[in-house]
């Protein structure tokens, strides 16, 4: 019978924080940035339909860093739990709080009870009726939760990403100035000065989709043609 | 082992929001409160005989017909309950999504929420798939729910939709009913259902025509509910004394809109005046 060795708590929770890490620092960035139109989510991906990005409710959005499968199910976890709520109760009592508070507890169990923790790292967003009612959680892959402020930037080199969106966010940018800012951050840590559309994937929370698209579903996600458009509009 | 654990994976796997509910949370299901797979028998649901039938409120007439664009639904405003008129205000057409719409006749209550539980079943497909349902896959797992109703509908709680919706890829406007047991039917050119379908569909057969443009498809359902109205004592007519007007959806290749009430009080307006200059009796 081979002998277990101890290991002590600290050092297993320090062994698996490093490991779930790593796999985050190896893929691409994604960058949340809240604005005067809304909330523009862009993430760094070249499959059109392997989606980082993602609706959860009328006003809800996902985005996600690290292992596809991982977050997927948690993508789906979130649209069931949120359907769900709606469906039951009504769909104004569908908030980016409870849905983040049941990502936070999901993760922190995987993180201490199974095998191996998810290598994800998630951000929820909700649009309100102004950019001071907005909510950005971010939840790491150990369950810890934290409402952010204005912007968020996860996965691949977030530091220098981070960077230079700080440098350039202001509130009161549309959403042609947040998507411009979210690629200028996203090409910090590269050679290149540009990223074609056809490497991001962008979606928007937009503030009035009532007023202006007659729907109380504020997700609308851009296609190549639309970011090219969008990004055309004078600086 | 892997191959159990990949069937379980698979067998989890689901994009329909019902197969969650009735797996999750069979409770919140409109029809039925078993766990998935039980039929409910009929000693739980002894609240309707013969004698002493349950009085529900009943939507009654839903028309919908084909135009040049697309696809249009009309509804009254009127739910009864027995003899008395229970609701003047309820609406009885709903968009399902983005290009479909439904309506709705039978047991109010019930028809109210499948048709909560069938627009959050498109939307929850659409958000876990990443894609719309075909016009064909929506037509049919609303035919799902209404079998589902079924013993509900023998103890006289029946629901019976009236479905409509724009086939992108085909691009043309379709229509589908119902029977109580959840049969679909495709249906040509106009249809209708509830208590005043006869007098509608009577209506329709001499009012519609092929290609119709917009305004006069919707003028024309507006009439056939009218006619119905005026044979049927539980299907409301347009009333201008509380400016109630029919609820009405245009569905065509650019979504489901619902026409405002300013020109539904207008076409309202000009029928009962046509018909008040004619001086006839129908």
């Amino acid at each position: 019978m081979t002998q277990q060795f101890y290991v002590s708590p600290e050092q297993l929770m320090k062994d698996r924080a490093d490991f779930a890490r790593k796999g985050i620092a190896r893929g691409r960035s994604v960058v949340v940035v809240s604005c005067r139109d809304g909330i523009a989510l862009v993430a760094e991906n070249p499959s059109p339909s392997l989606h980082k990005i993602g609706e959860i409710y009328d006003k809800i959005a996902f985005a996600a860093v690290g292992k596809y499968n991982e977050f997927e199910s948690l993508r789906q976890a979130g649209v069931r739990y949120a359907d769900v709520r709606g469906y039951s109760y009504d769909r104004e009592d569908v908030t980016a709080r409870g849905l983040a508070s049941v990502y936070a507890q999901s993760l922190g169990a995987v993180f201490t009870a199974e095998q191996k923790p998810f290598e994800v790292e998630l951000a929820v967003a909700e649009v309100g009726s102004s950019p001071d009612e907005d909510h950005l959680y971010r939840l790491t892959f150990d369950g810890s939760i934290a409402d952010e402020k204005g912007f968020i930037v996860m996965g691949g080199q977030a530091d220098k990403v981070s960077e230079a969106v700080a440098a350039g966010w202001q509130g009161a940018l549309d959403f042609a100035g947040a998507i411009r800012l979210a690629l200028a951050g996203l090409v910090a840590d590269k050679e290149t000065t540009t990223l074609p559309p056809s490497a991001v994937e962008v979606a928007v929370l937009d503030r009035g989709s009532e007023s202006s698209r007659g729907t109380r579903r504020a997700f609308r996600r851009l296609e190549d043609a639309d970011i090219t458009a969008l990004l055309a509009e004078e600086n | 082992m892997q191959e159990t654990t990949a069937n379980q994976v698979a067998a989890n796997a689901t994009s329909s929001f019902t197969e969650h509910l009735q797996r999750q949370r069979p409770d919140l299901l409109p029809f039925g409160q078993l766990p998935f797979g039980q039929q409910p028998s009929a000693q739980q649901f002894p609240a309707g005989n013969a004698a002493t039938p349950l009085q529900a409120p009943h939507g009654t007439t839903i028309v919908a017909l084909t135009y040049a664009g697309g696809v249009l639904m009309a509804g009254d405003r009127r739910a009864t309950m027995g003899n008395v008129i229970a609701s003047r205000h309820i609406e009885k057409v709903f968009p399902a999504d983005q290009y479909s719409v439904l309506g709705i006749a039978g047991t109010a209550g019930i028809a109210l929420d499948i048709t909560r539980l069938f627009q959050v079943e498109l939307e929850h497909y659409e958000k876990i798939e990443g894609t719309l349902l075909s016009l064909d896959g929506k037509a049919n797992r609303l035919g799902a729910m209404v079998r589902s109703n079924l013993p509900m509908a023998m103890q006289g709680l029946a629901v019976v939709p009236l479905f409509a919706g724009f086939d992108r890829p085909a691009g043309m406007g379709r229509l589908f009913s119902y029977d109580v047991t959840g049969g679909r039917y495709e249906e040509q050119e106009h249809h209708t259902v509830g208590s005043g379908s006869m007098f509608a569909r009577g209506a329709l057969k001499k009012l519609w025509r092929p290609n119709l443009p917009e305004r006069d498809a919707v003028s024309v359902a507006v009439e056939a509910l009218y006619d119905a109205a005026d044979d049927d004592s539980a299907t409301g007519g347009p009333d201008p004394v509380r400016q109630l007007w029919p609820v009405v959806y245009v569905v065509n290749r650019t979504g489901a809109f619902r026409v405002p009430e300013r020109e539904l009080a207008a076409m309202a307006g000009a029928i009962i005046e046509s018909r008040a200059v004619a001086q006839r009796e129908a």
